[in-house]
C-alpha cells in the first residue's frame, strides 16, 4: 500500500475526470464509462484475492453473475422491486455462495486453488444454463430497475441515466474506500502477510485459513455488488455472465492493470475496455492486435500498467 | 481471402453503392435528402459473430444481405448504404454494449443481427420500444423472440426453432416409426427444437422412449450412442449444429447405428455440412425451410450469383441474409428513402405486411408476430447433397403464443 | 444397466480417458516441469487440427500430414519459447498466464486469417475406416481403437524419456531445483526450450490425430483447454502417472455420469475434481507443498 503524494494526486484527477465525464462525454461514451466502472469494481474485488491475499481465483464471475440472477428472479414482471431489498438479497446470495465455495477452496493453494474455484463456478454455470426455471441458456430479463425510495418518497431515480451514472460512480468509490480501509487495518496486514509467507504468518499465531475465508467472502460480495449493477444497467443476465471466459477476462484486467495496488485494476479495466472498444472500431482483426498488445505489455511492463506509476521517479513507495 | 470482390465482414465502415459523397461523415442528425446526388447514407448496423465457432454463419449472412442490396442497385431507397459491422463474439454478456454502440453512438437506421439467441434477447432489451432502429433477426431462432418477447420494431427473417422441426413428427410417423429417442445439446435451442419435433409424433401415437441431453457444447457422444444401441428405438431425432453436427453424424454412422436406426432432425444437422460428413450422412431425413437443391429459377440464380461473388457455396444462412436484404429494401421503399423517426411507423407497417416472393427458399410472408410464414421442406441426403423429397408442411406459421403487439 | 451395457460403457470411458490423456499430455509436460500455466495449450491443439486439415488436403494422407506437421509445431514451439516465454522465467507465474492468454488471441486470429471460419471434416484414413462389431447392433470404429493405442504409446514414451534418458534426468533436475542444476553446468535454458517445444508438439499432435473424429473448426481449442487442466490437476502437477490415472478417472466418471445421472452430467467432472482436491489438496500423485 502506498500513500505517497503522486498517487493521491492521480486519484483526485481520475475522480474529477469521472465525475465530470457525463457533462461532456455524450450518451454512448457515458454508457461505456459506466460499463467500465462496473468492470473496475469487479476487478477490484478480485484484486483483494489475487493481489493482496495471494489467492488466484478463476471462478470469480460466479459471484458476479449470481447477484444478477437473484435480481432477475426477485424482480416481478409488472413492477419494480425496492433497491434496499434487492441489494440485500443480491449481496447476501453472493456472500453465502462465497462462504460455501471459499470454505472448501481455501484449503488448497496455488494452481489447485485456481482449479477448485473454476470447478465450483463451472458447476453453478451449468446449473443455471440447464435449468429452464432460471431461463436456461438464453438467460433472463430484469424487467425494471429497482426503486430507491424511503416510504413513498423517491430518493433518486435509477432510470435517469445521469442519476444511475453517479450511483455507479459512488458505489465504485465506496468499494475502493472500503478496500483501502480493510487493507490498512490489521486484518489487511495479515492478508498481505499470508501472500508473502503463509507459513510465517501462521507461526505468528494467526489462523490463516479463517483470514483467507473472510477475504474470499468480502471479495465475492463485492463482485456480487458489481454484478448487481451490471444487471440493473443492462436489464439482462445470462449463464454467460458466470462463464470461465468472464472469470478469465476479469483476471486479465487485474494482471494487466497491476495486482497488489488498488488503482491498478481500475486502470486495467479502462485500458482493456477502451482498447477493445477502439480496436473493434478500426480493424477487422482486432483480436490479433489485442493479443499483440497484451504480449507486448507483459514483456515490457512487468507489474502491469500500475508498474509505470510505481516506477515513475519519486512516484512510488518501493 | 484475396478475392477483392468479396465483401468481407469488417468493423471498418465503408460505403456501398452510388453517390459516396463527403456527406457521410455527418453524425447525429442526418438529413435524409440534400440536393440530388448528395444524399446521406442509410446506416445499417450489423451485429454478427465474426470470430469463434459461429464466424462462418456471420460471414454467410453478411454476404447474402450485401449481395441482395447490390442486386437492387447497391442503394436503399435511392440512398447509398453505410454498413457498420461489429463482431458479436456470440457473447451475451458483451451484447448490450455492442448494441448500444450501434444504436446510440452510430444511430443506425436498421440493426441486423444476431446468430445467437442469448445475444438476440440482450439486443431486444435495448431495441424494443424505440422508434429507431428497426431490428431484423437473420438467424437466432429462440421461440420467445416472436412469442412472449415480440416487439413492434423487431422482425425475423429466419425461422423460429419450433418451425424447423415441427413437421419432423409427422415425417417419422409416416415412415412407420412408433418409438423414438431424442438427442441434442442441453440448451434452449435444443430443448425447443426437440419439443416441436415430438409434438406431432406423440399425437400420431408415437412414444418418446428417452430424451438424451448432452452438455453444451460437448462433442463426446460415445456413451449416448451405446445407450441408443441398448434402447433400440425405431428412430432417433437429433439436433446439433456446425462442428458438433459433423461429428455426431460421423460418430453415429461409425457406431453402426445408421443402418438399423434411421436418423431424423431439423435441417441444420446436414445443411452445408455434407462435405465434412461424407458417406455418414447418406439417407438422413431432415426438415428445413431451405435446401441448396431447391429447383427454382430464383434459387439457381441465387446460388450462381453467390458463388461468383464470394467464391463459395451459399448455405441456408446466406439465404437468411439475402432475405434480410429484401426486407430492408421493402421497408425503405415504403417511405421512399425516408428513415427519420417519424417514418418508422410506415416502415414497420410495410414490414408487418411484407411478402417476399423472390426468396431462394421460395415465397414467404411475414406473420402478425413478425416471423416468416413459409414452406418447410422434407429433405434427404443422397449422393452428398440434401435432395428435396417434397414439402413437409405448407405455409407453416409459428403459434406465436403470448405475443401481444399493440400496433 | 446389465453387464454387457456396463462393459460397453466402461470401454467408452476408458477410450475417452485415453483421449483426454493424449490431449492433456503436452500440458502435463510444460506445466509440471516448467511450472508454466500455459493457457494457449488449447490453441496449439487447434493449430494442430488445422495443420492436419491443410496437409491432408495437400498430401491426401493423414500419416504423412502428421509427419510433416510435427516439425512445424516444434518450430512454432521453439520460436515462441525463445522469443517470449524464455524472457519470463524469473517472473511471477501470473505474468506467464497473461502472456499465454495473449497468445490465444493471436493464434485464434492467425487461424482465421490462414484458414477462414468454415467447419471442415478430415477423412479417417482408409485402412482404419472400418468398425468392429461390439454388441448385436453397435459397432466400434477401428480408428478410435487406433487412437487409444497411440495414447498408450505416447504415455509409455513419455515415461521412458523422463525416467530413463539423460534428457529426462536433466528435466527432472531442472524441475526440482533450477539454480542448482544450472550451477552443475547443465544448460537449463536449452532444456526448457526442448520441453516447451515438445509440449506444443504433443498438443498439436493430439489435434492432428483427433481431427478425423473431432472435425475442425474455429474455437475448438477452448473446449479442450479446461478439461486438460482438470486432468493435470486431479493427477497432481508434474506427475505423468497422475495425469494418466486422472484422465482415466475423468473419462469413466464422465461416461457413467452421463448415463446414470443425466441431469448432472455436465457437473460430474468438476464435482470429481473438487472432491479429489478436498481429499488431497495436491492432487492424487502430486508432491505435498
Amino acid at each position: 500500500m502506498t500513500a505517497s503524494p503522486a498517487p493521491v494526486l492521480l486519484h483526485l484527477i481520475a475522480l474529477a475526470l469521472l465525475a465530470a465525464f457525463p457533462w461532456v462525454g455524450g450518451e454512448f461514451y457515458v454508457d461505456l464509462a459506466l460499463t467500465l466502472m462496473i468492470l473496475a469494481l469487479f476487478a477490484l474485488s478480485l484484486d483483494l484475492l489475487v493481489g493482496y491475499t495471494g489467492l488466484v481465483s478463476f471462478g470469480h464471475a460466479a459471484f458476479f453473475g449470481l447477484a444478477g440472477y437473484v435480481l432477475a428472479m426477485i424482480t416481478p414482471e409488472t413492477e419494480p422491486v425496492s433497491l434496499w431489498a434487492a441489494l440485500a438479497a443480491c449481496l447476501a446470495a453472493s456472500a453465502a455462495a462465497a462462504l460455501v465455495i471459499g470454505w472448501f477452496s481455501v484449503r488448497t493453494s496455488g494452481i489447485y486453488f485456481i482449479m477448485i474455484t473454476l470447478a465450483f463456478a463451472q458447476m453453478l454455470y451449468y446449473f443455471l444454463s440447464e435449468s429452464p426455471a432460471f431461463g436456461g441458456s438464453d438467460g433472463l430479463f430484469v424487467n425494471f430497475r429497482p426503486v430507491a425510495a424511503v416510504g413513498d418518497w423517491l430518493l433518486f431515480d435509477l432510470d435517469d441515466p445521469m442519476v444511475f451514472y453517479y450511483f455507479v460512480l459512488a458505489t465504485l468509490l465506496a468499494g475502493y474506500a472500503l478496500l483501502t480501509t480493510i487493507l490498512r487495518a490489521p486484518f489487511g496486514q495479515v492478508l498481505q502477510g499470508i501472500r508473502i509467507n503463509e507459513g510465517r504468518t501462521r507461526a505468528l499465531g494467526f489462523p490463516t485459513p479463517r483470514y483467507k475465508l473472510v477475504s474470499f467472502v468480502i471479495a465475492g460480495t463485492l463482485a456480487g455488488l458489481a454484478g448487481f449493477l451490471e444487471a440493473v444497467h443492462t436489464g439482462y443476465v445470462s449463464p454467460g455472465h458466470l462463464s470461465w471466459h468472464e472469470s478469465g477476462i476479469v483476471l486479465m484486467v487485474v494482471i494487466l492493470g497491476g495486482r497488489g495496488t488498488l488503482y491498478g485494476p481500475v486502470l486495467g479495466a479502462f485500458t482493456f475496455g477502451l482498447l477493445r472498444n477502439g480496436l473493434q472500431d478500426v480493424t477487422e482483426h482486432w483480436i490479433l492486435f489485442m493479443g499483440l498488445f497484451i504480449v507486448a505489455l507483459v514483456l515490457f511492463l512487468p507489474g502491469g500498467i500500475a508498474g509505470l506509476i510505481r516506477r515513475a521517479p519519486k512516484g512510488g513507495s518501493q | 481471402m484475396t478475392d477483392t470482390t468479396r465483401a468481407r465482414p469488417s468493423r471498418r465502415r465503408f460505403l456501398a453503392g452510388a453517390a459516396a459523397t463527403g456527406a457521410i461523415a455527418s453524425t447525429g442528425f442526418v438529413p435524409t435528402r440534400f440536393a440530388i446526388g448528395g444524399q446521406a447514407p442509410v446506416k445499417v448496423g450489423i451485429l454478427l459473430p465474426y470470430s469463434g465457432t459461429y464466424a462462418s454463419l456471420g460471414e454467410a449472412i453478411t454476404n447474402g444481405m450485401k449481395m441482395r442490396i447490390e442486386q437492387a442497385g447497391g442503394t436503399l431507397g435511392g440512398r447509398p448504404v453505410e454498413y457498420i459491422a461489429i463482431d458479436s463474439e456470440a457473447s451475451p454478456p458483451q451484447a448490450p454494449r455492442h448494441t448500444k454502440k450501434l444504436v446510440i453512438k452510430d444511430q443506425v437506421d436498421f440493426l441486423v443481427g444476431p446468430v445467437h439467441s442469448g445475444v438476440a434477447l440482450a439486443m431486444a432489451k435495448v431495441v424494443a420500444g424505440r422508434d429507431k432502429p428497426i431490428m431484423i433477426i437473420p438467424n437466432a431462432g429462440a421461440n420467445a423472440l416472436t412469442r412472449g418477447q415480440c416487439a413492434r420494431n423487431i422482425f425475423r427473417a429466419s425461422f423460429s426453432n419450433w418451425q424447423t422441426c415441427y413437421p419432423c413428427g409427422q415425417v417419422m410417423a409416416d415412415d412407420g416409426h412408433k418409438t423414438v429417442v431424442t438427442m441434442t445439446w442441453k440448451y434452449a435451442a435444443g430443448n425447443e427444437i426437440m419439443a416441436a419435433g415430438t409434438e406431432l409424433f406423440k399425437e400420431f401415437g408415437g412414444a418418446v422412449i428417452k430424451d438424451i441431453r448432452v452438455p453444451f457444447p460437448d462433442v463426446e457422444f460415445q456413451a449416448h450412442l451405446s445407450e441408443i444401441a441398448a434402447l433400440k428405438p425405431d428412430a432417433v431425432l437429433a439436433f446439433f449444429s456446425g462442428g458438433g453436427a459433423i461429428k455426431f453424424v460421423k460418430d453415429y454412422a461409425a457406431a453402426g447405428l445408421k443402418d438399423s436406426i434411421p436418423l431424423y432432425g431439423p435441417g441444420f444437422l446436414t445443411e452445408g455440412l455434407t462435405e465434412g460428413q461424407g458417406a455418414a450422412a447418406e439417407g438422413i431425413k431432415t426438415t428445413l425451410h431451405y435446401a441448396r437443391t431447391l429447383d427454382t429459377p430464383v434459387n439457381r440464380m441465387f446460388l450462381e450469383a453467390y458463388k461468383k461473388a464470394y467464391n463459395k457455396e451459399a448455405d441456408v444462412f446466406a439465404v437468411q441474409g439475402f432475405d434480410t436484404g429484401s426486407l430492408l429494401l421493402q421497408a425503405i421503399d415504403a417511405t421512399e428513402g425516408d428513415t427519420g423517426a417519424d417514418a418508422s411507423p410506415a416502415m414497420i407497417e410495410a414490414l408487418s405486411a411484407a411478402e417476399v416472393p423472390d426468396s431462394p427458399r421460395g415465397p414467404w410472408r411475414m406473420s402478425e408476430a413478425h416471423n416468416p410464414i413459409m414452406d418447410i421442406y422434407l429433405r434427404q441426403v443422397e449422393g452428398g447433397v440434401n435432395k428435396i423429397l417434397g414439402v413437409a408442411s405448407r405455409d407453416l406459421e409459428d403459434p406465436a403464443t403470448g405475443c401481444k403487439l399493440d400496433t | 444397466m446389465d453387464l454387457a451395457q456396463f462393459l460397453v460403457q466402461a470401454l467408452n470411458g476408458v477410450q475417452y480417458g485415453l483421449l483426454l490423456f493424449l490431449v492433456a499430455s503436452g500440458l502435463t509436460l510444460i506445466f509440471g516441469i516448467m511450472g508454466i500455466i500455459n493457457l494457449a495449450h488449447g490453441a496449439f491443439y487447434m493449430i494442430g487440427a488445422y495443420l492436419a486439415y491443410w496437409l491432408v488436403g495437400l498430401t491426401d494422407n493423414l500419416f504423412l500430414a502428421i509427419l510433416l506437421g510435427i516439425p512445424i509445431a516444434v518450430a512454432v514451439g521453439l520460436v515462441i519459447e525463445r522469443l517470449l516465454i524464455a524472457r519470463l522465467y524469473d517472473r511471477d507465474h501470473l505474468d506467464q498466464v497473461l502472456l499465454t492468454y495473449g497468445l490465444i488471441l493471436i493464434l485464434n486470429e492467425t487461424q482465421k486469417i490462414l484458414w477462414g471460419s468454415d467447419f471442415h471434416g478430415v477423412p479417417v484414413p482408409e485402412m482404419l475406416a472400418g468398425s468392429v462389431p461390439l454388441t448385436e447392433n453397435q459397432a466400434y470404429p477401428v480408428y478410435r481403437l487406433f487412437i487409444s493405442a497411440v495414447c498408450l504409446g505416447v504415455a509409455a514414451g513419455m515415461w521412458l524419456v523422463i525416467a530413463r534418458t539423460r534428457l529426462g534426468m536433466m528435466i527432472r533436475a531442472g524441475a526440482s531445483n533450477r539454480e542448482m542444476t544450472s550451477a552443475l553446468g547443465i544448460n537449463i535454458g536449452r532444456v526448457f526450450a526442448i520441453v516447451f517445444a515438445l509440449g506444443v508438439a504433443l498438443a498439436a499432435f493430439s489435434g492432428m490425430i483427433g481431427a478425423p473424429v473431432s472435425s475442425v473448426y474455429p474455437g475448438m481449442g477452448d473446449r479442450v483447454l479446461i478439461i486438460s487442466f482438470v486432468v493435470v490437476v486431479i493427477g497432481g502437477i508434474g506427475s505423468v502417472k497422475g495425469a494418466f490415472i486422472g484422465a482415466l478417472l475423468i473419462g469413466l466418471a464422465d461416461t457413467f455420469g452421463r448415463v446414470l445421472v443425466p441431469d448432472f452430467a455436465s457437473m460430474v467432472i468438476y464435482a470429481l475434481m473438487a472432491l479429489v482436491l478436498l481429499w488431497r489438496p495436491q492432487g492424487l500423485f502430486g508432491r505435498a507443498p
